[in-house]
């Protein structure tokens, strides 16, 4: 950690005034703070303050079992959870080598770029907001609800969706739940259209976010940067092509690279990040019909809870349903990490088990946490608006920064 | 004749007055039934059929709420701060002419306050002193937010004074006077001023952005960064005479520019209507004429603030010192020139 200085206002002769901003904030867009010092409008240095609502996350995880650790990974990116929800599953099939079939993978596909274009919606759509267009918001926010409401067809809830389990889905997709994927695939397009129409030369906008906070592909990748961050800066680095989990290599899609890591790229690259996720999506639906449609999990009886009915009238069943919730099953001893493209960068689990039910330690490699080390260093010599949508922009979600 | 012009004035007073603040409570419904149709929403519908006592029951609310002065506050200049906002917002009406006169029995009544012979630079001088209600507000707050959209909003404003009073001159040049009512003579019929100096007209529609604070020019209270800027810390009431000056100068400007620019209350073919229906009802027809066109301009503030983003500070003053002020001279040179050459 930098050290911490201690601004005061004391001073009369000074020329800086010091600027606490947040914890509360209508532009931190959660529970951080930056106590900024500033000389009119300008920030001169600042000092960001993480851990205000730190749960303890990883420490949790050690004394739960695997597949109760997915509401865990619900809350820290809680803007596309599920995408958190697939990662967790399959670190863990990684840990106990299990194979899903194609259209868990495919199913996966879906729910998690559903989930990138919703975390991509609320991003850009803030990012408007802060800048004073609050309408574009409103039109992206609509499908949002679309995308919500298609989580609930598959998992029952919205926000932290706890979706799927260990081996793949909880239960099969209904068909409302393809009718309402249908239906979205097929009114998105429009509202994105007429948000990019609203703000892609817009010329306040763009003089707003042109050249603003721009990064260079080096300093980007020396402070760890992933997602559409890095690749606003122009780096091609995207784990979905990079190291396809989840059967990915199987889609035909393209890595959005923007030109400088400025406000405006990242806005573009995560647009674009949009139409590539629709198309995958597309993708995923048709491969779909080539598969039977009544496999939604891996045949993974010894880490699958089965269903209540086999629990109550099959004695396998039952065995394995006490097994699995008194953790009476080995695990191997070893290390993994896994890692899939969150949505606003590489989502790592580093998972050390010591044979039990739980793990020995678990590491959530936080996209939110690693792209916001910059922020304070990169406010330097910024003006304040700068600074705020150079802040929405980061897609900083307090969930996932705080863990 | 004096008595009975007296008790006119004193009755028309009170009528613009009444007229200026219901038509600033209803902005805040239009305002907020626009956003909602420009943002596939209803907007508020709850309070009475359409909603449409909403205003009053903000106001209530805004009475009931508890008043809070910071104690680190200037407590006298928190107080005067609000109240000069709403003071200078309310008398800028008095020079606007509302219609041509109206006769009855026997007396001729302008449809005008006051017509002083400077009109438009007590419109300028009562608008320039609003400002002085933000920052005074601002600083005694003793808050770093109010501060920063005081400091603003007094940048702003002064920057945009200028250019609003650049784009004023070369209209005078073509009128040959200050006052409203002449101005809005001259403008018979159709002969606007807007056809006459349209590039005048638009940098003035820009600074009365500014002048109101209104987006893209909303700096001084925008949200997201300065949390409510000026207004942070105000609660209650004080609240709501910041918020409610603000409409009924957006209601003034309105006005202002329909005057200056729009004909006030001509409108085309005027003549035939007053010959076919007499002078009384031709002259009501022009104050309706005039709301018409004050309630489009209040509709297009409002239509570009839910549409674009805001300015950064500094490209507001960008704008303002190097693209609106050479503008604004390069207009008086070109009116200057051409008005030479038809003479």
């Amino acid at each position: 950690m930098q050290n911490h200085p201690v601004y005061t206002d004391n001073d009369p002769q000074s020329e800086l005034s010091t600027l606490n901003l947040g914890p509360t904030h209508p532009a931190t867009h959660g529970v951080f703070q930056n106590v900024l010092q500033l000389d009119g409008e300008r920030i001169v240095s600042g000092v960001s303050t993480i851990g205000y609502i730190h749960r303890a996350f990883e420490k949790i995880a050690e004394h739960r079992p695997f597949y109760q650790i997915t509401p865990l990974t619900d809350r820290l990116n809680y803007c596309s959870s599920p995408i958190n929800n697939m990662g967790w599953h399959m670190t863990v099939e990684k840990l106990l080598n299990i194979q899903t079939p194609k259209r868990v993978d495919y199913l996966r596909v879906i729910v998690m770029e559903l989930a990138r274009i919703a975390d991509h919606i609320i991003c850009n759509g803030v990012l408007g907001v802060d800048t004073g267009a609050f309408t574009g918001f409103l039109y992206m926010m609509e499908h949002r609800e679309a995308i919500y409401e298609i989580y609930e067809e598959v998992c029952g809830s919205r926000l932290t969706t706890n979706i799927g389990r260990i081996g793949g889905f909880e239960r099969n997709f209904n068909s409302r739940a393809f009718d309402k994927l249908r239906a979205f695939l097929k009114n998105f397009p429009k509202t994105l259209k007429e948000f990019e129409s609203l703000f892609n030369r817009n010329r306040i906008f763009v003089d707003r976010t042109r050249d603003v906070a721009a990064v260079s592909a080096e300093t980007a990748l020396s402070y760890s940067w992933t997602g559409p961050l890095l690749r606003a800066a122009g780096v091609d680095y995207d784990v979905r092509a990079m190291n396809p989990y989840s059967s990915y290599e199987d889609f035909d899609f393209e890595v959005p690279v923007g030109d400088n890591g400025d406000v405006y790229s990242r806005f573009l690259v995560r647009n674009e990040e949009m139409w590539q996720s629709l198309r995958i999506i597309e993708q995923a639906l048709a491969k779909l019909d080539k598969e039977p449609s009544d496999i939604f999990h891996a045949d993974v009886p010894e880490f699958y809870l089965p269903p209540k009915e086999e629990v109550y009238n099959n004695m396998e069943a039952l065995i394995y349903h006490f097994k699995i919730v008194m953790g009476e099953i080995p695990t191997p001893t070893t290390e993994v990490y896994h890692s899939v493209e969150g949505a606003n960068g590489e989502l790592g689990f580093y998972l050390v088990n010591d044979g039990g039910r739980s793990p020995y330690r678990l590491h959530f490699r936080r996209p939110s946490f690693i792209n916001y080390q910059m922020y304070a260093p990169m406010s330097r010599g910024m003006l304040l608006s700068d600074a705020i949508i150079n802040m929405s922009s980061l897609n900083v979600i307090a969930g996932e920064l705080d863990a | 004749m004096e008595t009975t012009d007296l008790i006119f004035r004193i009755v028309l007073i009170v009528v613009i007055f009444a007229i200026s603040l219901v038509v600033a409570m209803y902005s805040t419904y239009a305002e907020r039934k626009v956003a909602a149709f420009f943002q596939d929403r209803i907007g508020p519908n709850r309070a009475g059929p359409w909603g449409i006592l909403q205003p009053l029951a903000d106001g209530g609310k805004m009475f009931l709420k508890e008043e809070i002065i910071p104690t680190n506050a200037t407590g006298f200049l928190f107080i005067v701060g609000p109240s000069l906002a709403i003071l200078t917002a309310c008398i800028g009406s008095a020079v606007i002419p509302w219609g041509s006169a109206i006769a009855i029995g026997g007396h001729t009544f302008d449809l005008q306050v006051t017509d002083i012979n400077v009109g438009v630079l007590y419109i300028f001088g009562v608008v320039s002193l609003g400002v002085y209600g933000i920052m005074i507000g601002g600083w005694a707050s003793n808050n770093k937010y109010s501060l920063l959209g005081a400091i603003r909003a007094a940048s702003q404003n002064i920057s945009y004074e200028i250019s609003m009073g650049l784009s004023i001159i070369a209209l005078l040049m073509l009128t040959g006077t200050l006052s409203l009512k002449e101005i809005a003579e001259q403008q018979h019929g159709f002969a606007w001023n807007v056809w006459r100096q349209p590039l005048g007209f638009i940098l003035f529609l820009v600074c009365a952005f500014a002048e109101t604070n209104r987006s893209p020019f909303d700096l001084p209270e925008c949200e997201t960064e300065l949390v409510g800027g000026y207004h942070t810390e105000y609660s209650s009431m004080k609240l709501g005479f910041y918020l409610f000056a603000e409409y009924i100068n957006m209601f003034i400007s309105s006005a202002v520019m329909a005057t200056l620019y729009w004909g006030g209350y001509n409108y085309p073919f005027m003549d035939n209507f007053a010959a076919w229906a007499g002078p009384n009802p031709a002259a009501i027809f022009g104050v309706v004429v005039l709301f018409g066109k004050i309630f489009f301009s209040i509709f297009f503030f409002m239509w570009v603030r839910w549409t674009i983003p805001r300015f950064r500070y500094d490209q507001l003053m960008d704008l303002g010192w190097k693209i609106l002020i050479p503008l604004a001279i390069a207009n008086i040179v070109l009116t200057g020139v051409i008005s030479t050459l038809l003479k």
